[in-house]
C-alpha cells in the first residue's frame, strides 16, 4: 500500500524512513519524508493516481468504494493495500449492488479490475453496472428526488430544536464536482464504451477449473488455488507491486471483486456442513492480504455469512480481513412490514474498521445505522424511529418500540425525511 | 511504551524482568496497542527482541513505533530487531518454491481431513518446528565475548491467526512450550504473545489455546470491549493479572482492573467510572 506523508507526524528525526537498501518499492505501507532519496518523482507519481486520495488522519492512499456515504463511514475511502469484506445479505440483492458500485467506481476512475465470480460471468457483471452520474446532470435530477429540500433546510438555522443542530449529520447529497467518489443510476446501464475503453481481466471459475495448477496441492480448495495464482500473476504480470523488471512500474490501482467467496459454487464445503474444510477460506484470506499488501490494489470480497454454519469461521474471517461491514435487508423479514421501519430498506453494520499505521482510528459515532436505495441514490442514515402518532397507542407497537430502541443511539436524526407532514 | 502502563506494571526499561510469558488476549475489542507497548518498551530497554508479526506488515509497527519513540528500521539495521514479516513472506513461501525450509511453510502442507488413519506425527506433519528454528536461531546469544543486548525476548503477533493458517492448538501450544524453555528457561528471556478471545463464538482450538496460555502465563493482559457497549471516551478495559504458575499457592493471585482511552501517541489510564469525560 503506498503512504503519503504529512506534515502532522514528524516524529522521528530520521530523514529517510525507506528501509535501507530498497529500491523505489512504493508498495507497502511506506510513508515517504520529503527528502526521501531519489523518490520524488515516485512521490509526486502516488499522489497523482487518478481516483485516490490520501487521507487525512495518516497519509494512507485511498480509493473510493463507489459509494460516498460509504466512504464516509469508513474514514475517507478504502484504504489501497486492504481487504473489504461485504457480509451478503440474506438475497443477495444489495451486496451485489455495493460489488456493482465498487466495479463502476474503478471504471470512471480508469482503474484496471479483476472480477471474479463463480455464478456469473465477469463480462456479464461488467455489462450490467450502474451508469455514472455526471456532474451537470446532477442538479437537476436531484430536484425530482425531493432531497434537495433537506440539503437546502440544513443551511437554515433552527430555532425552535436548536439543540438538533449540534448533531451530525450525515451526508445525503451530492457534493459538488467531486472527483473521489461518484454517484450511479440504478435504473441505466454504464454506456459500452466506457466499458470498453477499461481495462479489466476476468475469473470465471467454472472455466478454469479444468486447467492444471503450478503449485502442489495443500490444504486450500482447487477454486481458491486458481484464484490466488491468478490475481498473482496480473500483480506480476502488469507490475502493480514494482517486482517484475520487464515491466514499467504500473501507476495505477488493481481494484479486485471477488463476488460470494466462501459459497459451495467455489468448491467450498463450509456453507453445506458444520465440519468443512474450515481452514481453506482462512488461509486464502491471508495469502490474498499477503498480496494486497505488496502492491497497489485494494479488494472487495463479498461474501455469504449467513449461511456459514460455524460461527467460529466467521469470527476468524473477520479478524483476517481490514474493513468488514454487515448489511441486512429487511426483505422477506418481519420488518418489512414494520410500519418503524418502513422509510429504509436494510440496516448496516459497521463491524470493523481497520487501524492502519496508527493507534487511532476513525470511528463514527453513529451505530444504528440503515440503507435506502433510491434510484439514484443510496443513502446510509442514522437510524430513527418515527414519532408514534396514533391516538390509541396499540400494544403491538409498544412491543416493537421497545426492541429497536435497545439499539437506538442517543438522539433522533437530524435528517427527519419522508414524512412531509412532520416537517417543522 | 506507554508511562501510564508502565507505572501500572511496576516496571520501567531498566529493571525489566527476566523469564517471563506475558499473555496479552483481547476479546470484543482491538488489542495491539498492547503489542506496540511492548516492543517500544523491549526496545528502549536494549534487549533483543524477535518479533514474529503475522498480521500487519514491517511499515505499519514502525510507523507507530516513530510516534513511541522508538525507529525499527535502525533497530533492524544494527541488529536488535529480527523481525518476520508473516504476510510479506507468506506470498513468497506460497507462489515460488522454496529449497531451503522456510519458517513459514506450514502454509504449502498438505493436510488432509483429520482422520483416524493420519497420525500427528507423521513427516511434514503441521507442526509449528521450522518457526521454532528461526527463532532459536535468532535469540541466539552472540558469541564475540561482550553482551550487546541485555535478554532476549520473542513477540509474537499473534498466535490466533497460527489456528486460522491450518495448524492445531496443540501444534501452537507446543511451539510456545519449545520457546519457552528455551528463550524463558535457558537464556533468561521473554516471551509476549497475543491471543484473540472469540467471546461467545465457539471457537473451539482457540479456547483450548488460550486456557492453556493462561495457565502457563505469569502475567496475562486482557483488553475487553465495555459491557455496556460503545463509548467515544472509554475505549475499553484492561484486566492485569499476575500469577506464579510453578510456585505453590502461598501468594494468591493479584489482579487489578482499568480502563482506558486510547489517543494518538500514548493511551491513558483510569480507574473505572473515573474518565475524565464523566468527571
Amino acid at each position: 500500500m503506498a503512504a503519503v506523508a504529512t506534515c502532522g507526524t514528524g516524529a522521528g528525526s530520521t530523514g529517510s524512513m525507506v528501509a535501507a537498501g530498497s529500491k523505489n518499492n512504493v508498495t507497502s505501507f511506506q510513508r515517504r519524508g520529503p527528502r526521501a532519496s531519489g523518490s520524488d518523482s515516485s512521490y509526486s507519481r502516488l499522489v497523482s493516481i487518478a481516483g485516490t486520495r490520501p487521507s487525512v488522519r495518516n497519509g494512507q492512499l485511498l480509493v473510493s468504494t463507489g459509494l460516498p456515504a460509504l466512504d464516509q463511514l469508513l474514514g475517507g475511502g478504502l484504504a489501497v493495500g486492504t481487504v473489504l469484506l461485504i457480509e451478503e445479505d440474506k438475497y443477495n440483492i444489495y451486496s451485489s449492488l455495493l460489488f456493482k458500485y465498487f466495479l463502476a467506481e474503478g471504471i470512471i476512475n480508469g482503474h484496471t479490475l479483476l472480477v471474479a465470480s463463480a455464478k456469473e460471468d465477469p463480462a456479464d457483471i461488467l455489462q450490467e453496472l450502474p451508469a455514472p452520474l455526471l456532474d451537470d446532470n446532477v442538479k437537476k435530477d436531484f430536484d425530482e428526488d425531493a432531497c434537495n429540500h433537506k440539503t437546502a433546510e440544513s443551511n437554515i438555522k433552527m430555532k425552535i430544536a436548536w439543540r438538533y443542530q449540534l448533531l451530525p449529520k450525515m451526508e445525503a447529497g451530492p457534493v459538488s464536482s467531486s472527483r473521489f467518489g461518484h454517484y450511479y443510476d440504478v435504473s441505466k446501464k454504464m454506456p459500452q464504451e466506457l466499458i470498453e475503453a477499461s481495462k479489466w481481466h476476468g475469473f470465471f471459475f467454472p472455466e478454469k477449473s479444468s486447467s492444471t495448477l503450478n503449485i502442489e496441492p495443500c490444504s486450500l480448495t482447487h477454486g481458491y488455488i486458481k484464484l490466488l495464482q491468478f490475481i498473482q500473476n496480473i500483480i506480476y504480470e502488469e507490475g502493480f507491486d514494482g517486482s517484475n523488471p520487464q515491466v514499467k512500474k504500473q501507476k495505477n490501482i488493481l481494484r479486485i471483486g471477488i463476488q460470494n467467496l466462501g459459497s459451495p459454487l467455489w468448491g467450498d464445503d463450509l456453507c453445506c456442513t458444520e465440519n468443512g474444510n474450515s481452514r481453506s477460506l482462512t488461509k486464502f484470506l491471508y495469502v490474498l492480504r499477503g498480496l494486497l499488501r505488496t502492491s497497489l490494489s485494494a479488494c472487495m470480497i463479498t461474501m455469504p455469512t449467513h449461511l456459514i454454519q460455524n460461527k467460529a469461521i466467521i469470527s476468524r474471517v473477520t479478524n483476517l480481513s481490514d474493513t468488514v461491514v454487515g448489511l441486512e435487508s429487511f426483505i422477506g423479514s418481519e420488518r418489512e412490514t414494520n410500519p418503524l421501519y418502513k422509510d429504509y430498506h436494510g440496516l448496516i453494520h459497521i463491524r470493523q474498521i481497520p487501524r492502519l499505521n496508527n493507534l487511532i482510528y476513525d470511528v463514527s459515532d453513529v451505530k444504528d445505522l440503515a440503507f435506502k436505495l433510491k434510484r439514484k441514490l443510496f443513502t446510509i442514515e442514522r437510524l430513527h424511529l418515527p414519532p408514534d402518532l396514533s391516538d390509541t397507542v396499540s400494544r403491538s407497537s409498544k412491543q416493537d418500540l421497545a426492541e429497536p430502541s435497545k439499539l437506538l443511539g442517543p438522539g433522533c436524526g437530524v435528517m427527519a425525511g419522508g414524512k412531509k407532514h412532520l416537517d417543522f | 511504551m506507554f508511562p501510564e502502563l508502565n507505572n501500572l506494571l511496576n516496571t520501567t526499561p531498566d529493571r525489566a524482568e527476566q523469564g517471563k510469558l506475558t499473555l496479552l488476549c483481547d476479546a470484543n475489542t482491538d488489542g495491539s496497542f498492547l503489542v506496540h507497548h511492548f516492543l517500544s518498551f523491549y526496545l528502549k530497554a536494549n534487549c533483543k527482541v524477535c518479533f514474529v508479526a503475522l498480521i500487519q506488515s514491517f511499515s505499519h509497527y514502525n510507523i507507530v513505533g516513530q510516534k513511541l519513540g522508538v525507529s525499527l528500521t535502525v533497530a533492524r539495521e544494527c541488529g536488535q530487531l529480527v523481525f518476520l514479516e508473516g504476510l510479506k513472506s507468506s506470498v513468497d513461501v506460497f507462489f515460488r518454491a522454496q529449497a531451503e525450509p522456510h519458517p513459514l511453510q506450514f502454509l504449502r502442507s498438505v493436510s488432509l481431513q483429520p482422520s483416524p488413519e493420519v497420525h500427528a506425527w507423521e513427516a511434514n506433519a503441521e507442526n509449528l518446528q521450522p518457526l521454532y528454528e528461526f527463532v532459536r536461531e535468532a535469540l541466539k546469544p552472540v558469541d564475540d565475548g561482550e553482551a550487546a543486548w541485555r535478554c532476549p525476548v520473542l513477540l509474537v503477533d499473534d498466535l490466533s491467526v497460527l489456528l486460522s493458517l491450518g495448524m492445531g492448538a496443540v501444534a501452537v501450544l507446543d511451539f510456545i512450550h519449545y520457546c519457552r524453555a528455551t528463550v524463558c528457561w535457558e537464556r533468561k528471556g521473554n516471551i509476549v504473545a497475543l491471543v484473540h478471545d472469540s467471546g461467545d463464538t465457539e471457537d473451539e482450538e482457540n479456547n483450548i489455546l488460550l486456557n492453556g496460555l493462561s495457565h502457563q502465563s505469569h502475567l496475562i493482559l486482557r483488553a475487553e470491549g465495555l459491557a455496556t457497549g460503545f463509548c467515544r471516551d472509554v475505549h475499553g478495559q484492561l484486566r492485569i493479572l499476575w500469577r506464579t504458575p510453578s510456585q505453590p499457592t502461598t501468594q494468591r493471585d493479584w489482579s487489578l482492573t482499568y480502563q482506558y482511552k486510547i489517543q494518538d501517541k500514548s493511551v491513558s489510564f483510569f480507574a473505572k467510572g473515573m474518565s475524565p469525560a464523566v468527571l
